[in-house]
């Protein structure tokens, strides 16, 4: 199975707080992993810093994407590489319908224009999975969109721009017991043998409605256990405290 | 919404400058011998040459104002006032020669008038170069023409309204706006008739150190309505270039007239442009503004509300690059009872530009059960940049609704962040948020004008990182 992400000994930062202090990951293709951790872990940390997020900062160590040192790339070259991040909060971006934005980024992603026609019948049938209204695809990027509505509009932008590498930053959180079950009904649709998803997430929910391959206990800024799914199921019972 | 989504860019067609050619170049600098040679020149009679020699007198007598953007640069003695082009006017595209036919055609005129445009004129320096209007509307009594033309053929309207609406003496650039205008616009839309697709100008200017004084006279009359697009570039030179052309619109009892402007002059322009509108009963006037190009702009509309019920909409964008200082903004004086007007202005600065808000808000002691709501709100791309807001309020009566909202801000590194993370590169994501930004203000630009200001916003964006 080939890596795809490979994060060895890193150190990062928010402002100027060190947060990771040398967490090792390794994702191979067709895998599904979860790190799961209490508030102020470093799980925003991890995914910000594969991102390059400016206000996180590495300070040591390495993280290769399909072999290749992804530290100094910007932002959209690693998303060009192949990685994907949703938000915990997407931001608004006034101006620009959801679905032209979408069309943009794929044509950004893939270097090729977009049949806007097929491209657009495709981009509705997600949309009828994730049940989501149709009009929002008219509307300004996720401006006015309840919170669910965000949160499933990641879950389709994933879709759309069909990564190898997805990383579902807290996509659960906040939402109810249905908009759970959809947004692990679009996971399920994107997950193949040839891509991987990395969810990081506080509570173990999500977990109920999707296949895990590992489980990874992230606290203080280390990955102290890794187990199968019966580890979240574990955590579900007895919380953090054992691994503090 | 397709119209934002505008992503080739070519800078080049707005650089393209042609040699200079001229039939005719007057001497530098200004005093009674040069205005006289334009008047001669012109064919001017009696009353407009009495007119100019009068202006120059004002205009020797006014101070360069002392507020605003610093105008040390412009030496008027070393700007040609009036270059006159070698065409005539025409009213056949073919005949216009073909080296300013070429700068027109890639600059989209009269293409945009083939498409969707009851009429079009173009001036290329000094003089309009050419004009034409659809048949019915000819018929209907509607008059377009170049300003020369109309002050030969309609002598008894240019009379009453030529500088009326802005006196003379307003300030030192209309002074010397009246002892040298050139070329320039005629519209009168008689009684009750409704011109429902708009009319076009276009404004260029070509020669280095040269100053473009065109006059804009627009009426129109009882119940009649109107949409009026003025279009405004010049190429880079390293002189600096002078525009101070004056607008004066009068919009009569329930009569509409919307004025829609792009200026994208080049970035060695003074723009010092001066636009008045004079509002009747029931009558309503619109701007739609948006001013990217020149060195300094000192550009502020202005509606006069005489009418009871009388109305006013400004829609502004200003974009002030490098090197750019652009003061604008809007003045509304409500001289009558339940009038109303709203301002909606936004500003983008980046590397060092300033753009300035400039306003005045006047209500008259008998305006009562006015109305005036102000939003304005200024983007800054970066830490050097600047944005001012500089609002005065003159309000002489208790019996108003008024409100004054102002924002200042930076662009979002969050919002950046999560475009990027899309694969938009840098430039692609500021591009996007600074086109949301103006999005309330391009989608009321005719579709043309808001492809060419996303043009702009892109290829502005397109230099400002490295």
């Amino acid at each position: 199975m080939k890596t795809l992400l490979e994060m060895k000994d890193l150190h990062a930062n928010a402002g100027e707080k060190e947060i990771l202090k040398g967490l090792n990951l390794t994702i191979h293709e067709g895998e599904v992993h979860v790190v799961m951790g209490p508030n102020g872990a470093g799980k925003s940390t991890l995914a910000n810093s594969i991102f390059h997020n400016p206000e996180y900062t590495v300070t040591a160590g390495s993280i290769e994407f399909e072999g290749e040192n992804i530290q100094d790339f910007t932002t959209d070259k690693i998303a060009k590489k192949g990685i994907f991040m949703s938000f915990q909060l997407p931001e608004e971006i006034p101006g620009i319908s959801t679905l032209n934005f979408l069309k943009f980024a794929k044509g950004k992603m893939t270097d090729r224009p977009v049949k806007i026609f097929e491209f657009k019948k495709q981009v509705e049938e997600y949309m009828q999975e994730l049940n989501m209204n149709p009009k929002l695809i008219e509307r300004n990027l996720n401006v006015g969109f309840s919170g669910g509505e965000k949160k499933k509009n990641e879950i389709l932008q994933m879709l759309v721009l069909n990564p190898k590498l997805a990383i579902l930053d807290e996509t659960d959180s906040g939402l109810d017991v249905d908009a759970i079950k959809t947004v692990s009904k679009g996971i399920e649709m994107f997950k193949n043998d040839k891509n991987a998803v990395l969810i990081i997430t506080h509570n173990t929910r999500i977990l109920s409605h999707l296949k895990v391959d590992y489980v990874h206990i992230l606290v203080d800024g280390k990955i102290v256990k890794t187990g199968d799914s019966r580890l979240a199921k574990e955590i579900e019972e007895n919380g953090y405290a054992k691994y503090k | 919404m397709s119209k934002i989504q505008v992503e080739d860019i070519n800078r080049n067609i707005y650089d393209i400058k042609n040699e200079d050619e001229y039939a005719f170049k007057i001497q530098k600098g200004l005093n009674r011998e040069i205005v006289e040679e334009i008047s001669r020149q012109k064919n001017d009679p009696e009353w407009m040459k009495e007119i100019r020699l009068k202006a120059l007198e004002t205009y020797n007598s006014l101070e360069l104002p002392t507020w605003g953007p610093d105008l040390s640069e412009l030496k008027m003695d070393e700007i040609a006032t009036y270059v006159k082009p070698k065409s005539k006017l025409n009213t056949s595209w073919d005949d216009v020669p073909e080296e300013i036919k070429n700068t027109f055609d890639t600059l989209g005129i009269p293409e945009a008038e083939r498409k969707s445009l009851a009429g079009v004129g173009a001036q290329y320096d000094s003089e309009v170069v050419y004009h034409s209007m659809k048949e019915d509307l000819l018929k209907q009594g509607v008059i377009y023409t170049d300003m020369e033309t109309a002050v030969r053929e309609y002598p008894e309207i240019v009379k009453n309204y030529f500088m009326k609406c802005v006196p003379v003496n307003d300030h030192k650039f209309v002074a010397l706006h009246a002892a040298v205008w050139s070329g320039g616009s005629f519209v009168y839309v008689p009684k009750g008739v409704k011109v429902d697709i708009p009319l076009q100008s276009y404004f260029r200017l070509n020669s280095p150190e040269s100053g473009q004084f065109e006059h804009t006279l627009i009426i129109v009359d009882e119940g009649a309505s109107l949409h009026f697009i003025e279009g405004c570039s010049a190429p880079k030179y390293n002189k600096v270039n002078l525009h101070a052309g004056c607008v004066e619109l009068y919009v009569k009892d329930n009569a509409y007239l919307r004025y829609s402007t792009i200026e994208n002059w080049s970035k060695n322009m003074m723009n010092l442009n001066t636009k008045k509108a004079i509002v009747g009963k029931n009558a309503q006037i619109d701007w739609v503004t948006g001013s990217f190009g020149s060195k300094v702009s000192m550009l502020y509309p202005m509606s006069i509300l005489n009418g009871e019920g009388a109305k006013t909409e400004y829609t502004g964008i200003t974009f002030a690059g490098k090197g750019q200082n652009l003061d604008t903004g809007f003045k509304v004086i409500h001289n009558a009872p339940n009038t109303s007007s709203v301002v909606n202005s936004k500003s983008i600065s980046k590397e060092g530009g300033a753009c300035t808000y400039r306003a005045l808000v006047r209500i008259a002691e008998n305006a009562k059960q006015s109305k005036c709501s102000v939003s304005c709100e200024s983007l800054m791309l970066d830490d050097n940049s600047r944005s001012d807001t500089i609002p005065v309020n003159d309000i002489q009566t208790d019996e108003v609704e008024f409100s004054h909202e102002a924002k200042i801000g930076k662009i979002s590194d969050k919002e950046i962040f999560y475009l990027m993370s899309r694969g938009l590169s840098e430039e692609d994501a500021k591009a996007m948020i600074v086109r949301g930004f103006a999005y309330p203000i391009s989608k009321e630009l005719p579709v043309e004008y808001a492809v060419e200001m996303n043009n702009l916003i892109n290829m502005e964006l397109k230099g400002a990182i490295g």
